[in-house]
């Protein structure tokens, strides 16, 4: 089994696991004891309000047949009317997603690109001065709530330093750049408005930065601790006898093999981070797709949870074909097709 | 006592200074919680109250935290908070771990279509952040403590059931479980005598983790307004209200803040300490 039959296996398994995942997001929001219709126009409705609604969302039919309909609607890329915002939820995702993947892939990268370079130097330095600073660091940042971080960070650098504007993805003193991938970095870049450019990176940094912290610091962790267990083998040995030197076993021999067990759990870290933006959009009055999450959930917003719930489900598994595609790539016991021990 | 102090066990957890700190700062905030009623400032400010001549009062030594917008002191709510925290931290895994040990283990031992069923049943659990789920969930329910700890659980077996199931594969083959089977065993026998037991390492040191990962879901909730309501103390709210007041007021968010990082900081030291002790990988 070559690398395209890997890919092809991981990606059939994960259109089975979002399958299900639309059979456990139905039942919740079906199951779950109130009705949804009545909870979306609140208290002051009359009876004959709350039936039409019942009948518009196909609330009187048997659970299969709903379920029916919603994969029909579904297939259509049609996920019902939003309650609250009285748009197509298909719509409001499409123009609040760019938003929180601008977000995600910022964090993803501070993520790796300062993570795994910590990690590296910790388990280069190991039990030395420079190692404790950066498990402490990485510490730190596993175990502080994104959340707080966001405070934290708007407190310090936002309002004692005046570095970074507080909330927002814009000044107001710029249009959002026309519009090709909604990201409004990537956006004004394409259409070479440097300052706005520049103006949407500093709005990005606070909340990226609030969103990588907790998987940087298990980025570092993973990646010492694997590193730690590389060097203890002989190999290592081998290429110190040899006379190579330490930054070249370390980035060349040592890493490698750690970065096998390492990404898997970066898979796990984005999923988090993923759940983390519910929390950090809020903060920074981010108008993303989770803001948009958590105002359906606490508007009880039956389509728009079920919507932006899928989305975030599919988003992790593409994150996880990935991470499998590159787990491949460096794991030779794999590219090559044979049995992984 | 001294026979603890002097044990193997002992030895090697205190090998690292940092997992006794753990231990013990769990162990100083437990007892706080319990006699929060005879030690807290003013147990009054817990419930509904007003003191206007007192509010948005900085840190000081009659208010260790400051006062919230409603002249109550946060060294008290916080203290409370606590509670709620412990509570449902120890009642989520209560329901977590027995369901998904139960589930990890018979789909590790049995294999074949009820391997199939329950493991692909957590992937599709698995398939989701934590928190979105719980989230999700919690939109439909009357945020209670029941509730909470209702909804953080069904996010959490997935978790333990893998565990137990990958523990299971690797230790069904082992000559005494072998030995058992041949000398007449029941599975049930099998099961809960020769391998839950060589499960309970790894077990013991995941919870410790959890316990700090759950605190952190509780509060997360708690941020976005799902958590417990007013008046009762809520770590996550006190954040989340107090960033209203910011940058002026900035001990409302901080301290409760403070307050969820230490915990958690203190669970995960103690699972570091749980991990070399047992000698296990989680």
């Amino acid at each position: 089994m070559g690398v395209a039959g890997f890919i092809l296996r991981r990606s059939a398994a994960a259109i089975v696991v979002l399958v299900g995942l639309s059979i456990l997001i139905f039942v919740v929001a079906r199951i779950i004891p109130g009705d949804p219709a009545r909870m979306a126009l609140g208290s002051v409705a009359t009876p004959e309000q709350v039936e039409k609604l019942r009948n518009r969302l196909h609330l009187d039919e048997s659970l299969p047949i709903q379920y029916w309909e919603f994969i029909k609607g579904l297939a259509r890329g049609d996920l019902g009317e939003s309650l609250v915002t009285r748009r197509s939820v298909s719509l409001d995702l499409i123009d609040t997603f760019p938003a929180t993947l601008e977000l995600v892939l910022a964090a993803g990268l501070i993520m790796v690109l300062v993570g795994v370079p910590l990690g590296i130097i910790a388990a280069r330095y190991r039990d030395t001065a420079v190692d404790n600073v950066a498990r402490l660091f990485a510490l730190l940042g596993v175990v502080t709530p994104s959340f707080v971080w966001a405070v934290f960070l708007m407190l310090l650098l936002s309002f004692v330093l005046g570095l970074l504007p507080v909330a927002g993805r814009l000044s107001e003193a710029f249009d959002p750049p026309p519009m090709v991938s909604g990201m409004y970095t990537l956006d004004a870049l394409i259409a070479g408005q440097w300052r706005a450019f520049w103006d949407a990176i500093q709005h990005l940094i606070l909340p990226a930065l609030a969103l990588a912290l907790a998987g940087m610091g298990q980025a570092a962790r993973l990646t010492r601790t694997n590193m730690a267990e590389v060097y203890g083998r002989q190999y290592i040995e081998m290429a110190r006898a040899f006379a190579f030197r330490e930054h070249e076993i370390a980035l060349k021999y040592a890493l490698r093999p750690a970065m096998i067990p390492t990404l898997t759990i970066l898979g796990l870290d984005f999923a988090v981070m993923l759940g983390n933006a519910f929390l950090v959009e809020a903060v920074f009055v981010w108008p993303g797709m989770a803001k948009y999450g958590v105002f359906a959930i606490l508007r009880k917003d039956l389509n728009a949870i079920v919507g932006t719930v899928l989305v975030i489900g599919a988003m992790f598994l593409i994150v996880n074909i990935i991470v499998d595609m590159l787990t491949a790539y460096i794991n030779p016991q794999i590219r090559l097709g044979r049995r992984v021990a | 006592m001294r026979r603890l102090f002097r044990s193997r066990a002992w030895y090697k957890f205190s090998r690292s200074w940092l997992s006794v700190a753990g231990l013990a700062t769990i162990l100083v905030i437990a007892l706080v919680t319990v006699v929060a009623p005879l030690i807290a400032p003013f147990p009054e400010h817990v419930g509904i109250f007003v003191d206007f001549r007192n509010t948005e009062q900085p840190p000081g030594w009659l208010y260790f935290f400051g006062t919230d917008d409603n002249g109550r002191d946060i060294f008290t709510r916080v203290l409370y908070a606590y509670r709620v925290s412990f509570a449902v931290g120890l009642l989520v895994l209560a329901i977590a771990v027995p369901v998904g040990v139960i589930l990890g283990l018979l789909a590790g031992y049995y294999g074949g279509l009820v391997d199939t069923v329950i493991m692909r049943t957590t992937d599709v659990f698995l398939a989701l952040p934590p928190l979105v789920l719980a989230m999700a969930i919690m939109g439909y329910l009357q945020p209670s403590l029941f509730n909470i700890m209702l909804a953080i659980s069904v996010m959490w077996w997935p978790w333990y059931t893998r565990l137990i199931y990958n523990l299971t594969r690797s230790l069904r083959h082992e000559g005494y479980v072998q030995a058992a089977k041949v000398s007449g065993a029941s599975d049930l026998h099998i099961l809960l005598k020769e391998i839950l037991p060589n499960c309970v390492p790894s077990l013991l040191t995941k919870m410790a983790f959890d316990m700090s990962f759950v605190i952190l879901m509780i509060a997360a909730l708690g941020f976005v307004g799902l958590g417990m309501q007013p008046p009762t103390p809520d770590l996550g709210r006190m954040v989340a209200e107090g960033v209203r007041f910011m940058p002026f007021d900035w001990w409302m968010s901080v301290f409760p803040g403070l307050a969820i990082l230490i915990l958690v900081l203190a669970f995960n030291l103690f699972g570091d300490g749980l991990r070399d002790m047992l000698d296990v990988d989680v």
